[in-house]
């Protein structure tokens, strides 16, 4: 330090002077340089990447002294001994030479380090015969091996639980500095359950762990907390951060998709303890292992949950490179701790990764089918246990159901059965015949020309209403019906049948003969537009009426039966009115159209579909086995032999395939037949395209596994290689994070030679080594298969580092204010979600289902305002409403607010640390958001349900425990005292504040409990959840 | 000062003390140390108020900005940029030379020419033309700075949104209100120093994102102040709970936490206490800020506010109110400009002259309001789309309606205030209207010139994340010295 200090006001002194006087002004310093200390380091970092043994640039190597001495291509000598100012070495690293300015990529040398060169060359440049320079690699990218653990004392075995604490109390006696006490049980148990299933701990399980006196009390505890459902839920929050798991899809419309069953997957994985190098192979690359299961699909979810762009308009191959690129860059930032991102566009400025390694390892991810698909194909239905099976079962019914119907066609009575309805039908075919016109008139003076038998064209100015008035008669006896055809014509606009662009709405169809009205009783028609039945043409109603809008250009029909025979002879005149009232959508009148009489008995037979009756009108012999099939068809759903089979049969289909709906989906990868080019996009534009690339990993990293493909599998499996020098390491890293509020290295996310350096070196070498190859047995003496992410949770938990109690003194603040050095226990404030699920959990309210679809626990009105969809924000009534925060459903572009506030991101993208901000509005949350409110009257109800004889002291410990988990002081007790009384007296008197601050939420009080006392407890229950302390685990 | 400031502050000199004069004990590297000195470069929360005022870079002439975001992109060809050459074309088949290799939104296949239906007119003294749809604006013509050769790398709206206010089209960097806030701080002790307000129905496509602080501390997060419901999300006690019983529960609150403080001795406890505090003073600041109907009749009349309604005009008099209290950052959406032509719903004719009428006279409103009070000096007013629109009629299927597509290469907007030039235009288009011709201006100049007025160097303004340092205009952007007064 001295040293420095001394170059360093040398340094400023020169710089206060120009560059070139500074050069002539050179000076020696005092202080001697030390080669190995001060100059070794600045060859090795900025100048041998060019400069050494493999590649000199320039003619020139740096990790020898002759090499300086001489000179490279430029001839001029580096180092003139004694000489700094004409060192041509100085010349470069200083500026003094525009066109050849070193290091020429990164910083450039501080005027510290100049100094220090200068300082070195008129000391007379001396380099150690022992010196071995050689390029540095940068500690994270040598494979870690297993550290020697530091030799303890007697008395320090006996603090210590595992080598964890050896390494850190190596390191605090460095600093001269000792660890705490043990916290006191409530606060061990309280810390250990948030961490672990991320729930405090029960009343109950505090007392018990209180008075249990045995040796391993502790930890059956941990296996308690790790053997629980709870403990998946728990981890698998910071997963998917890193997962960016959402419910939507992102950008503009970020409309709804369904990927919670990979959310469900991943709990249920860390549920199992899946060992994390197959954790991380199934997610990236679980389709393509041989004979993949479900699950092992599902898994691939990780990479699914890209964002997909629907907006209109959008290039889809242009958000399906984005979304590789955030695959690529996602899976080394999760797994590697490398901030490859860099590289999309030039090569890595810090790190061994050049753009050609970031599209070679793209080339892995770039041959999947997804394709920034509305529908986000490739998906998959995901079957729960069992239900494959009833989905079998009910396919075999159907099966079944078909192949009994079936059989029954084949059957004698039905042929038989058939052939007599064949019969009976043919003969009473509504024979239909054409009236004859007499004449025509209309209300409002549309020409109506005849063109046929019955038939008529409207011609003329289209009328906003009106109605035609045919005169005619009919050649038979009696009518039981009449028949009124809509026909398309080239005269009409788009072909008719109507005047309105091809629709027309018949508001009444009336028959008159004699003056008096013929009623009628049934209308049929071949088709009727929704909300325009054909019945309405004779409801009497003049707004109501038939049209056929979307089957427009077509011959359409109604038959209108009457109330009884009418009994005519060739004399009688008709009159037909077809009327066109509908005042709402004018002009829309008939154009062509041809009206028919029947005498035929059976006139609901006249609906017999055209087809069937052609078909009945050919003779038997005459028909093709297509016809004959037809006909079959048709009447298996009448037939008394098939009806009920062919019903049977329906429903069996249907509830196979309504069953096959229910199953949900999830979006997966899969691999394209013929892998997609990838090419090198200059400067990382997607419209840029370079060369065309092979897949492979960096040159600088890790071999390529033997014996894997070159595909993503063998990809995913080079990232968790052992030799892979990163993925452990950055694994238990986060791991710590989680516990201590901060990483051993403190840039959880970039283990680059940008990153922090980590405090304990060892422990993360230990840690990551004892992760991949354990060798600690469990309390019962058994050793965790390799990569358990289990046993690195019990290794820490277990560990005196971790038991310490995190009470800081003023001193400790002042030495280690960030709590770096473990010398105390951790004190981090709970994540958004974990905040959410306590206030619930004390409240008593929250629901312990695992799985499922998203939930949407209440939130403010107004929040999802969305372009386009009129997509709905809906509370759930039951105890979905009360589900744990990693359930809520999670829309990008509008998350839920109060998680939000507490530091949640937004899960557009991967997050590897959340930031832990502390503002008003978290404030302004847990003092009045409904969901906290609730919490709180259900607090105070609970407290007076559980202590029903108990007075307010015992009363306020039960909530403080219930709340903190430990017992309130004295002073705690009585000032919590204080405002419940205060309250009291004030509710007493505002009856109406009462009722509603103790019930707005949870509703109605229990029997006996006053508005006054529900709310006085309520206040306090508040005051409880807002505590520091309960929002911190400390 | 009451008991509760006087420890407050007690504490902050304490920890202050700490951090800035302690002897570092070994173990500590250099990076926490810098961490210490500079709390906003530190992921964790501080103990020292992040939002206190910073000073900038160099002496600025703007200490705020209001951005009006007219979500949708308006067209530039019927409100700014005068066009006679398109109007003589229209009908016209589009040249093929400028639709080759373009890739478009919607349009398909040639499209015609589109000149303007509008009439142009010059205003004020320095005789800036602009379109009869804009008659309010035309009063305060001489206050603005128009530039009519911005340009874009996007053409979808979500990714141009966070294009403009992020400085990259894909979600996950600081909103430029979160920049300004984590560089400068906050003036107000009592309000959010970046707060957003949204009228026209619906929040703009790009979402929350928008005004995201990403991997900046969330403190500098936009905070949306609603018109409706509560105007901060929580601001409002609950149900039946009087102030007074707040602030008692409060004062409990306090104490208990205080217990604990003694008992742990972390100061985070102490912030904790603070951040409550503030949360109680907002509780009464934010809805005085809210209530618009104390503003006199003259100022009411002068905007055109609707009192209890969601409306641009009332968000321009907020915008205002917010400024005079300190804000830092207002930022306003106004939703639906998205004139594609498919339906007199985003038509040139119908939708468009509706959009205009809903926001003109109150954006001249709150040009002459804040130069009455004297604050346009050091208020910078921006105004803009995400986009321009083509010259060349959409007719997506064939449709009747007159609209415009989306269009990357250039489009219009205009500054006022701040160290802006007024009366002035910066920048032309060619005479189809299709590419700048002069002037270049790039969204991330844009930024950079913003943020210049603000007394930042963008080139400074950076945060250290996954081992960059990031900033606002990524690795480009050059402050534009021709719109500088």
């Amino acid at each position: 330090m001295r040293f420095t200090r001394t170059i360093l006001s040398f340094v400023t002194c020169l710089l206060a002077t120009s560059s070139v006087a500074w050069l002539r002004a050179a000076e020696l310093p005092s202080a001697p340089v030390d080669f190995k200390k001060h100059i070794q380091p600045i060859l090795e970092s900025r100048c041998l990447e060019c400069h050494d043994t493999k590649k000199h640039k320039g003619g020139l190597r740096l990790d020898r002294l002759d090499d300086l001495l001489v000179g490279g291509d430029s001839g001029k000598a580096g180092v003139i001994r004694g000489k700094s100012a004409e060192s041509y070495l100085i010349h470069v690293v200083s500026g003094i030479d525009p066109d050849a300015t070193m290091p020429p990529k990164g910083e450039k040398l501080t005027a510290e380090q100049v100094g220090i060169l200068r300082a070195w060359i008129d000391q007379g440049a001396l380099w150690p015969a022992d010196a071995a320079v050689q390029q540095k690699i940068h500690w994270a990218y040598v494979k870690p091996q297993r550290p020697v653990e530091p030799k303890l004392s007697w008395s320090e075995r006996r603090w210590a639980k595992n080598p964890i604490d050896a390494f850190v109390l190596a390191r605090l006696k460095q600093e001269k500095l000792k660890p705490s006490a043990e916290a006191d049980r409530a606060q061990l148990l309280r810390r250990a359950s948030l961490d672990l299933i991320g729930l405090p701990p029960s009343v109950d399980e505090v007392e018990a762990f209180e008075k249990d006196r045995s040796s391993d009390a502790y930890a059956k505890a941990i296996r308690r907390l790790l053997d629980s459902p709870r403990y998946g839920e728990r981890w698998a929050r910071p997963w998917l951060d890193l997962a960016r798991y959402a419910d939507t899809q992102g950008y503009e419309k970020d409309n709804r998709r369904s990927m919670w069953p990979y959310r469900d997957w991943v709990i249920s994985a860390l549920n199992r303890d899946l060992p994390f190098d197959r954790f991380s192979v199934e997610q990236l690359a679980g389709d393509l292992l041989p004979d993949a299961t479900q699950a092992q699909k599902v898994a691939t979810g990780f990479h699914r949950n890209t964002m997909t762009n629907t907006e209109g308009g959008t290039d889809n191959e242009e958000f399906r490179y984005e979304a590789v690129v955030d695959r690529l860059n996602t899976t080394y930032a999760v797994w590697m701790g490398t901030t490859i991102n860099c590289a999309q566009c030039h090569n890595h400025k810090y790190d061994p990764f050049t753009m050609t390694d970031y599209y070679r390892s793209m080339a892995f991810l770039n041959s999947t089918q997804d394709a920034d698909n509305d529908d986000e194909r490739p998906t998959l239905k995901v079957f729960a246990a069992g239900q494959e099976q009833t989905l079998a079962d009910l396919r075999s019914k159907q099966s079944a159901a078909e192949k009994a119907l079936a059989d029954a066609v084949k059957s004698e009575a039905f042929t038989r059965d058939l052939a007599g309805w064949e019969q009976r039908t043919t003969a009473a075919l509504a024979k239909w015949e054409p009236i004859e016109i007499l004449g025509a008139t209309s209300d409002n003076g549309t020409t109506l020309t005849n063109l046929g038998p019955g038939e008529m064209l409207a011609k003329g100015e289209v009328r906003d209403t009106e109605s035609y008035t045919v005169h005619g008669k009919a050649g038979m006896k009696r009518i039981t019906g009449f028949r009124l055809e809509a026909l398309p014509d080239n005269s009409l606009p788009g072909k008719g049948p109507g005047r309105a662009q091809g629709n027309f709405i018949l508001t009444e169809f009336k028959i008159t003969v004699g003056g008096q009205p013929v009623k009628l009783v049934h209308a049929g028609a071949d088709f009727s537009q929704p909300s325009y039945p054909v019945g309405n043409a004779i409801d009497g109603k003049d707004q109501t009426g038939w049209a056929v809008g979307s089957e427009l250009g077509k011959r359409h029909l109604a038959v209108f039966a009457t109330e009884s025979p009418l009994a005519v002879d060739g004399a009688t005149e008709l009159t037909i009115r077809l009327e066109h009232q509908n005042k709402e959508f004018t002009k829309h009148s008939l154009g062509r159209f041809r009206l028919s009489a029947t005498s035929s008995t059976t006139v609901t037979n006249i609906t017999l579909p055209e087809e069937i009756q052609k078909l009945l009108t050919t003779a038997p012999e005459a028909r093709d086995s297509k016809q004959v099939a037809r006909l079959s068809e048709f009447y298996r759903d009448r037939s008394p032999v098939t009806k009920t089979l062919v019903a049977d049969a329906a429903k069996a289909k249907k509830a196979a395939d309504d069953f096959l709906n229910s199953i949900p989906i999830t979006s997966v990868l899969a691999e394209l037949k013929e892998p997609r080019k990838t090419n090198r996009h200059i400067r990382g534009s997607f419209l840029s395209k370079g060369e065309e690339v092979s897949s492979g990993t960096p040159a600088s990293m890790h071999a390529f596994p033997g014996g894997q493909p070159t595909n993503r599998l063998g990809f995913a499996e080079w990232i968790v290689s052992t030799n892979n020098p990163l993925t452990a390491r950055v694994t238990v890293n986060r791991i710590w994070e989680s516990y201590f509020g901060r990483g051993i290295v403190e840039t959880t996310e970039d283990f680059g030679t940008m990153s922090e350096t980590p405090t304990h070196p060892e422990l993360l070498d230990w840690l990551a080594v004892e992760f991949m190859h354990p060798t600690i047995p469990d309390p019962d003496g058994r050793v965790a298969a390799p990569w358990s992410l289990k046993h690195i949770h019990a290794l820490i938990v277990s560990s005196a580092t971790y038991r310490q109690t995190s009470k800081v003194t003023a001193s400790l603040l002042e030495k280690d204010p960030f709590n770096r050095l473990f010398a105390r226990g951790p004190r981090v404030r709970l994540e958004a979600e974990a905040i959410r699920d306590q206030a619930l959990a004390v409240g008593g309210l929250l629901s312990a289902k695992l799985g499922g679809p998203s939930v949407m626990p209440p939130q403010p009105a107004g929040i999802w305002q969305i372009v386009y969809s009129g997509d709905n924000w809906e509370t759930p009534k039951n105890e979905d409403k009360h589900r744990r925060g990693i359930y809520t459903f999670w829309r990008r572009t509008s998350p839920y607010p109060s998680m939000m506030t507490f530091d949640a991101p937004s899960r557009e993208f991967c997050v590897v640390r959340r930031v832990r901000s502390n503002t008003p509005l978290q404030a302004l949350t847990l003092l009045n958001d409904p969901v906290y409110i609730e919490a709180a009257q259900a607090l105070g109800r609970r407290v007076l349900a559980e202590k029903p004889k108990a007075n307010d002291r015992e009363r306020i410990e039960h909530a403080f425990r219930l709340a903190v988990s430990r017992k309130p002081t004295r002073e705690e007790a009585s000032r919590i005292g204080a405002l419940l009384d205060a309250k009291r007296v004030e509710f007493a008197a505002d009856a109406k504040s009462a009722e509603s601050f103790a019930t707005s939420q949870l509703g109605k009080l229990p029997d006996g409990l006053t508005p006054t006392e529900a709310a006085a407890w309520t206040v306090v229950a508040n005051v409880l959840l807002n505590l520091d302390e309960l929002i911190t685990k400390g | 000062m009451n008991a509760f400031q006087h420890l407050h502050l007690e504490n902050l000199q304490a920890v202050t003390r700490r951090h800035f004069f302690g002897k570092l004990a070994g173990g500590i590297g250099a990076a926490a140390l810098a961490s210490m000195l500079e709390p906003a470069a530190f992921g964790g929360s501080m103990p020292i108020d992040p939002m206190a005022p910073k000073p900038p870079h160099f002496p600025a002439k703007a200490k705020r900005v209001i951005y009006l975001h007219m979500a949708g992109s308006p067209s530039q060809l019927d409100l700014f940029d005068h066009k006679p050459k398109l109007v003589e074309l229209n009908g016209q088949n589009c040249p093929d030379s400028l639709i080759k290799k373009e890739r478009f939104a919607f349009i398909k296949g040639v499209p015609k020419m589109l000149g303007s239906p509008y009439k142009f007119a010059p205003a004020g003294k320095s005789g800036l033309m602009l379109s009869e749809l804009l008659p309010n604006l035309a009063t305060v013509a001489d206050d603005i700075c128009v530039v009519r050769s911005m340009w874009t790398d996007q053409f979808n709206h979500a990714p141009a949104q966070l294009f403009l206010h992020t400085g990259s089209s894909r979600p996950g960097r600081p909103a430029m209100g979160s920049w300004l806030t984590y560089g400068l701080g906050c003036e107000s002790q009592n309000l959010p120093g970046f707060v957003v307000l949204t009228s026209g129905g619906k929040t703009p496509d790009g979402g929350a994102s928008l005004w995201g602080s990403a991997f900046l501390p969330t403190v500098y997060q936009g905070v949306q102040c609603r018109s409706q419901g509560d105007p901060v999300l929580y601001v409002s006690n609950p149900e039946g709970m009087s102030s007074k019983v707040r602030r008692e529960s409060l004062d409990a609150l306090r104490d208990l936490n205080q217990m604990h403080l003694k008992q742990v001795g972390d100061p985070e406890t102490l912030t904790r206490i603070s951040q409550y505090e503030l949360a109680y003073r907002m509780q009464t600041s934010v809805p005085d800020l809210m209530d618009i109907s104390k503003e006199s009749e003259a100022v009411k009349e002068l905007y055109g506010i609707e009192p209890g309604k969601v409306s641009f005009a009332n968000n321009c008099l907020l915008a205002r109110r917010l400024m005079e209290r300190g804000t830092r950052f207002v930022h306003l959406y106004h939703w639906g400009w998205d004139s594609h032509g498919t339906s007199p719903g985003d038509d040139l004719m119908t939708s468009l002259p509706q959009r205009c009428k809903e926001t003109d006279k109150a954006t001249a409103a709150l040009i002459k309001d804040l130069k009455q009070r004297g604050m346009l000096d050091d208020t910078l007013v921006v105004w803009s789309g995400e986009f321009g629109r083509t010259p060349m009629n959409e007719e997506r299927n064939g449709s009747k309606f007159l609209g415009r597509d989306h269009h990357p290469h250039c489009f219009s907007m205009w500054m006022a205030g701040g160290g802006i030039k007024s009366g002035a235009t910066y920048g032309e288009t060619d005479e189809l209207g299709y590419h700048v011709a002069k002037d270049k201006v790039h969204v991330h100049d844009l930024q950079a010139t913003i943020l210049h007025s603000m007394g930042l160097n963008h080139e400074k303004l950076t945060f250290l994340f996954q081992g960059r340092d990031y900033r606002l205009t990524d690795v480009h952007g050059e402050v534009v010295k021709g719109l500088l007064a």
